[in-house]
């Protein structure tokens, strides 16, 4: 294998400068913008606490939501996967739908559900005939934490649930046969065997939340900045460009001490000895305590998946009067006004977007994106399979985009490649180019362990065969990656179909997405508005959750998303 | 002690085991013998309470353990790939029952070390059991098995996993080790030889029920029906119809055999001619069985040729001690009282 | 397929993705295209637009850069200093970050003859790096019905509102993040003055008031009179809103369901400029542009667009928006050189008290 050797070069090379040109040379150069010495009048007002304060939170937030994601996740994941039960498919299905959701489209429907107005509100109002609505859960930790559990549990039940399917179940079975009690087998057995892939979902989870933005943004209100939010606030609106390059550069670090974590657990420290082969592992609940578990566990994960998308879509479609001074009385109607008011420029402005034109918009976005970020991420994750202390050191540099903020990475972009090509009014080519980076990660995380699993005597019979290793990795590999490759395409697909952070500095008004058409309606008066926000949500929901069900649909078993 | 009572599990929707009884003495080694998939595992595991029945009752000592859980029933349970805890070491695996029983620290490492000692692998105590071979890993497995002394012990194809020379010098082994256990063992095998070499008492479970039990000599003398007979691989079945109570109508031509009054006169059945049972030449054409065979193929296994020969239309196994040419014509019979009508399964 | 095939086509993959697709060119001679950055609050006419584009070969493309205070702070960090500044045109710096763009050295002067028309009270930056173009006034808006309902006297003055009977009635914006938010803290520093306007803030956060992060979320979650129909009554928002709940109501109102406080001290003026920034390779269409925003046609479209009010005193308000909007008599304004010197501080100051 000695010809490899220049071959790995060239599959460094291509997403390297990718990632070089695209992704550290404007954080580079942004970086040295905002720590220039005309913008270091932000210093005056610096202090430890202005670092030490959006830290701790974040940090702290990200351990309470990732613990929270773990207690609704980790039985959800045993449920999966050792249970059958009727509309298990489907449930699984739902499971997977947050993940994917853009976070204007999350903010909105929990506002829905659990906003003043919001379903949970009204009906508590009605029953127990309130003037005032009585739960208030926004602009609150709970409300981040309980859109952060929303998000993630599916990452766990993935994840978790997939080491899970493939433990051997002897073990547990031998340990109990040794006298140990279903607990105790649990304690002593199973889980640390499933430590590293639970260990790995965390981390994975404290680093979404560790980074989240949108959900903090528009939930969390102005007591709860996570660093992320702290870095828009401070650059984009106290100008306090020093502190803001500062704390992303404290963001970048965690991110890549994390990510490093997590690359040392994935060192498979039990071999192939805890895959068991074809073993059916699921069963029906057969006792009580069982079947409680199965109904109770179905309810939770209903009303966790269901309930704010079903809020976010029956309220797109039901109208709430104007208020007439009739305080607590509600008339409400069916309408499909919403969505026919979003085909009309009522006041003739340039700024109107029409539906389907961003519709048109983020998909051309989105079908670009996937196609950059899938043949980036094969090639990358085809790099990154090759064994050696580079790789190791490689992996957290392609992993790196996950923490980088949108604000400093989208101003970055702006000042970087501020010359035509990139500034053509027409067509923002860095939009879809931004999502790559983006998409990346998860790219990479999805053909990477696909990569790794083709069994190495396939390619060696191939290659005793007398197939030359390009060959090999047309006839062997290529057939095997090709659903890893299908879910990469869907997932960097919706990844792109959602973003809002880049894609709001990038678009101009002429070409804006679907998440950034939703934000204008936000920002506009008048219920109309309003109910058009809601409307243009459901149609993003819509479009995303036929990704979602074509991932969920070509997935095979046993194939990890991450 | 161990008593097993109609026992019916489905799975998938399918019946496995259909009303399975049977019942298992103290110190007798008794082999559970079947095809793969005749659901002989998942006897097992019902045994150790890893899976329930649909109906039927698991009783030790009188006690009913149909709904006792795993850990309180006390049995032990080899599995077929063993299921050592990779996370372990050798010596951990072993005091892991004792630990759950919670048996004391001295008392537990003295165990392990006399466990250890039993399996000749001292030096290995603290090494990974990712890093054993197979044979290894088998011993350890036993010894896992046995160290917190369990009532009954079960091993699920404890050789399966294993390479044909490796089986033979652990069954020795194994053998003299689960003697010296005392202990009522369940043996399931698919193997007859191992079960042969093993067993005190043989249970023949196919399609889902017991079609024989017994001890080896019997069960080998006298299968119970074909599918036994042919399981074993104990010889040449020939169909056949019983024309009068001593003979019967096959492709071979009329065959005188011994009496058989459980079968009805006119009925079909299957004849049985073992290998070993053939005589040729002169010894042969004294006999009413006389037949002429021609010899399509030889091989010298040491003490015989085996011979495969053709009657008629019909292909049959010989063992004979001359060399004989192929394509040579032979004589060839077997006596009346060493065959046997079996029952069509 | 061979080695090289393969690679060809890893290649041909990659460029294909990350080429652009052209959109067809439009013929004769190609229309010079003009970037104008905003705020996300700006809207125009798409009718005007057009108009201008056609009347001088132009396109004209918008960037909405966020709140007031990030479009700018973005064009600050984007274009200060460079050739290629990533617009040719801003719109949308108002007088509280008026000193923030003057020092950055963002603008270039130019002063156009229809300035004259504009009431002096508008101009305030002598230099014409940046000339105005709208305002509008940031005022407490309250819910009519509710007020009606619980039978409760509208406050008179900022004072008022630290009274007890109005304990978590009022939401506001933080003045860090939204520019409403901003402006009605400066409302209080004028009312107050700079050495005691923390103590009414101190008071009104011992009376319960709320603070989000930005207009939506006051207007939209919290206000009781908007279509969010939230827990508080009172919002600060502009005295244009209940205008706006008059023309978007769901179904025909006869009156506002809001309206706004409007006694002297309570409301701060929003002055909006536009500028041309400096390098700019567009400079006379950008110019032109300028004209068009003081031309009379823009400053009509203005109301309904955006809800603020027009510099250009000849410029007719379309009725709905008279009937609901209210002016006040007086407003409040301070030094923009105080502002320029202090208004970091103040937000520092501000945060520090109400978020910490």
């Amino acid at each position: 294998m000695k010809r490899s050797g220049s071959l790995t070069w060239l599959l460094w090379l291509i997403p390297l400068v990718f990632l070089l040109f695209f992704f550290y040379q404007p954080l580079l150069a942004i970086f040295r913008q905002v720590f220039s010495e005309r913008f270091n009048q932000g210093w005056q007002f610096f202090s430890w606490a202005q670092i030490t304060r959006p830290l701790l939170f974040t940090l702290w937030q990200a351990f309470l939501s990732t613990l929270l994601t773990l207690i609704v996740g980790l039985p959800a994941a045993y449920l999966f996967a050792r249970f059958e039960f009727a509309g298990r498919k489907w449930l699984h299905t739902l499971s997977l739908l947050p993940f994917i959701l853009p976070t204007v489209v999350v903010a909105t429907a929990f506002n829905t559900l659990i906003g003043p107005r919001g379903w949970l509100n009204l009906i508590l109002m009605d029953l127990l005939n309130l003037s005032n609505p009585p739960v208030n859960l926004l602009n609150s930790l709970p409300a981040i934490l309980l859109a952060h559990v929303f998000y993630n549990t599916s990452i766990i039940i993935r994840m978790v649930g997939n080491s899970l399917t493939r433990l051997n179940p002897h073990y547990d079975e031998a340990a109990r046969v040794l006298n140990a009690k279903p607990w105790q087998a649990f304690r002593e057995v199973s889980l640390p065997l499933l430590m590293p892939s639970i260990l790995g979902a965390s981390l994975l989870v404290f680093l979404f939340d560790f980074t989240s933005f949108g959900v903090v943004l528009m939930l969390g209100g102005p007591q709860y900045a996570t660093v992320e939010v702290e870095i828009y606030t401070q650059a984009m609106s106290r100008f306090n460009l020093p502190m803001a390059g500062l704390l992303s550069m404290i963001q970048l670090v965690v991110t890549f001490l994390i990510t490093l974590a997590q690359n040392r657990l994935k060192n498979p420290r039990f071999g192939k000895a805890v895959l068991s082969s074809e073993q059916k592992t699921r069963q029906q609940p057969v006792n009580m305590r069982q079947k409680i578990f199965v109904i109770l566990m179905c309810l939770l994960l209903v009303v966790l998946f269901v309930s704010p998308i079903l809020s976010l879509v029956s309220r797109s479609l039901v109208t709430f009067e104007a208020a007439r001074g009739e305080r607590g009385e509600f008339e409400t109607g069916f309408t499909t006004r919403y969505y026919t008011e979003l085909f009309q420029n009522r006041t003739g402005s340039i700024f109107y977007a029409n539906p389907l034109a961003a519709i048109r918009n983020s998909l051309v976005y989105s079908v670009l994106t996937m196609l950059i970020a899938t043949s980036l991420g094969l090639l990358s994750a085809y790099a990154l399979s090759r064994s050696g202390k580079l790789t190791r050191w490689m992996e957290p540099f392609f992993m790196l985009p996950l923490g980088a903020s949108a604000v400093i990475l989208g101003l970055g972009f702006l000042i970087t490649f501020n010359n035509p090509p990139w500034t053509s009014g027409r067509f923002p080519i860095l939009i879809p180019i931004a999502h790559s980076l983006i998409a990346l990660p998860f790219v990479v995380r999805t053909i990477l362990p696909a990569i790794q699993g083709i069994p190495h005597s396939l390619r060696e019979a191939a290659r005793v065969m007398g197939a030359k290793p390009w060959k090999v990795i047309r006839e062997i590999d290529l057939p095997i990656l090709l659903r890893a490759v299908i879910v990469s395409l869907a997932f960097s697909f919706t990844i792109s179909l959602g973003e809002f952070g880049a894609s709001s500095f990038l678009a101009n008004a002429r070409t804006p997405t679907i998440p950034v058409t939703i934000f204008r309606y936000i920002s506009q008066p008048g219920a109309l508005n309003y109910g058009q926000a809601l409307a243009m949500s459901t149609l993003l929901l819509l479009t995303s959750a036929a990704g979602s069900l074509l991932i969920e649909k070509i997935r095979l078993p046993g194939e990890e998303l991450f | 002690m161990l008593r097993v009572e109609d026992i019916y599990k489905d799975y998938d929707g399918k019946p496995l085991l259909k009303g399975i009884t049977f019942e298992v003495q103290e110190g007798e080694l008794v082999c559970l013998l079947g095809s793969s998939g005749s659901g002989k595992s998942t006897m097992l595991r019902i045994i150790a309470g890893l899976e329930e029945p649909k109906s039927g009752k698991v009783y030790w000592k009188g006690e009913d353990f149909t709904d006792k859980p795993t850990h309180e029933r006390g049995f032990g349970l080899m599995f077929q790939d063993y299921a050592l805890f990779p996370h372990r070491s050798v010596a951990e695996n072993i005091a892991f029952g004792l630990r759950m029983v919670g048996r004391s620290k001295p008392e537990i490492d003295s165990l392990v070390e006399k466990s250890l000692a039993n399996i000749r692998m001292q030096e290995f105590a603290d090494r990974p059991v990712t890093e054993l071979s197979g044979g290894e890993q088998q011993r350890v497995a036993l010894a896992r098995a046995l160290a917190p002394d369990p009532y009954l012990l079960m091993l699920d194809e404890p050789l399966g996993a294993l390479d044909h020379n490796l089986r033979t010098e652990l069954l020795k082994d194994l053998r003299k080790r689960l003697h010296d256990s005392q202990k009522p063992v369940i043996y399931v095998t698919h193997d007859q030889e191992e079960a042969f070499a093993l067993a005190d008492r043989l249970l023949l479970l196919h399609d889902g029920k017991l079609v024989q039990e017994g001890a080896p000599e019997r069960v080998f003398n006298q299968p119970a029906n074909t599918w036994v007979a042919s399981f074993l691989g104990l010889g040449n079945l020939v169909p056949a119809k019983l024309i009068s109570p001593n003979r019967v109508e096959t492709d071979l031509g009329q065959l005188e055999v011994p009496i058989a009054p459980e079968i009805e006169p006119g009925s079909d059945c299957v004849m049985l001619l073992r290998p070993d049972d053939a005589l040729f030449g002169e010894n042969a054409i004294s006999l009413s069985n006389y037949l002429r065979a021609v010899i399509r193929d030889s091989v010298f296994l040491g003490n015989y040729f085996r011979l495969e020969v053709m009657v008629g239309q019909t292909i049959l196994q010989v063992h004979s001690p001359h060399p004989d040419a192929i394509g040579e014509t032979i004589s060839i019979a077997w006596p009346a009282s060493s065959l046997q009508c079996l029952p069509v399964a | 397929m061979t080695k090289k095939h393969f690679l060809l086509l890893t290649l041909i993959l990659f460029v294909l993705a990350a080429c652009q697709p052209t959109t067809p060119t439009t013929p004769a001679a190609q229309p010079q295209t003009l970037t104008i950055m905003t705020h996300d609050s700006f809207s125009v006419s798409e009718e005007l637009v057009r108009k201008f584009e056609a009347e001088n070969n132009a396109t004209l493309v918008f960037i909405q850069g966020g709140d007031a205070g990030s479009a700018l702070n973005r064009l600050i960090l984007t274009s200060v200093d460079t050739q290629t500044p990533e617009a040719d045109v801003f719109y949308g710096l108002d007088n509280t970050f008026l000193s923030r763009a003057l020092d950055q050295d963002l603008f270039e002067a130019y002063q156009p003859a229809s300035l004259s028309a504009i009431p002096a009270e508008f101009k305030l930056d002598p230099t014409f790096k940046v000339v105005p173009i709208d305002y509008g006034d940031v005022c407490i808006n309250y819910d009519k019905a509710w007020f009606a309902e619980n039978n409760l006297e509208l406050p008179a003055s900022l004072q008022d509102l630290a009274k007890p009977e109005y304990s978590g009635l009022l939401v506001v914006e933080n003045p860090a993040t939204s520019s409403p938010g901003l402006a009605f803290m400066m409302a209080t520093i004028a009312e107050f003055g700079e050495t005691s306007w923390l103590e009414w803030w101190q008071a009104m956060k011992d009376n319960k008031v709320v603070v989000v992060s930005d207009w939506e979320t006051a207007y939209y979650t919290n206000f009781s009179g908007s279509s969010g129909k939230g827990p508080q009554p009172m919002v600060v928002s502009y005295a244009s809103s209940p205008a706006a709940e008059l023309i978007y109501a769901e179904t025909e109102l006869s009156e506002s369901p809001t309206a706004s406080l409007v006694n002297p001290g309570m409301c701060w003026r929003q002055v909006e400029f536009a500028g041309i920034l400096k390098n700019t390779p567009n400079r006379a269409l950008a110019e032109k542009f300028i004209d068009f925003l003081l031309s009379k046609e823009f400053q009509e479209d203005v109301p309904m667009q955006m809800f603020v009010f027009p510099v250009l005193p000849e410029a007719i308000l379309p009725e709905g928006f008279v009937l609901a909007s209210q002016t006040p008599e007086t407003v409040s304004s301070l030094d923009p050189a105080l502002i320029a010197a202090n208004r970091d501080i103040w937000v520092n100051d501000w945060t520090n008290l109400m978020l910490k």
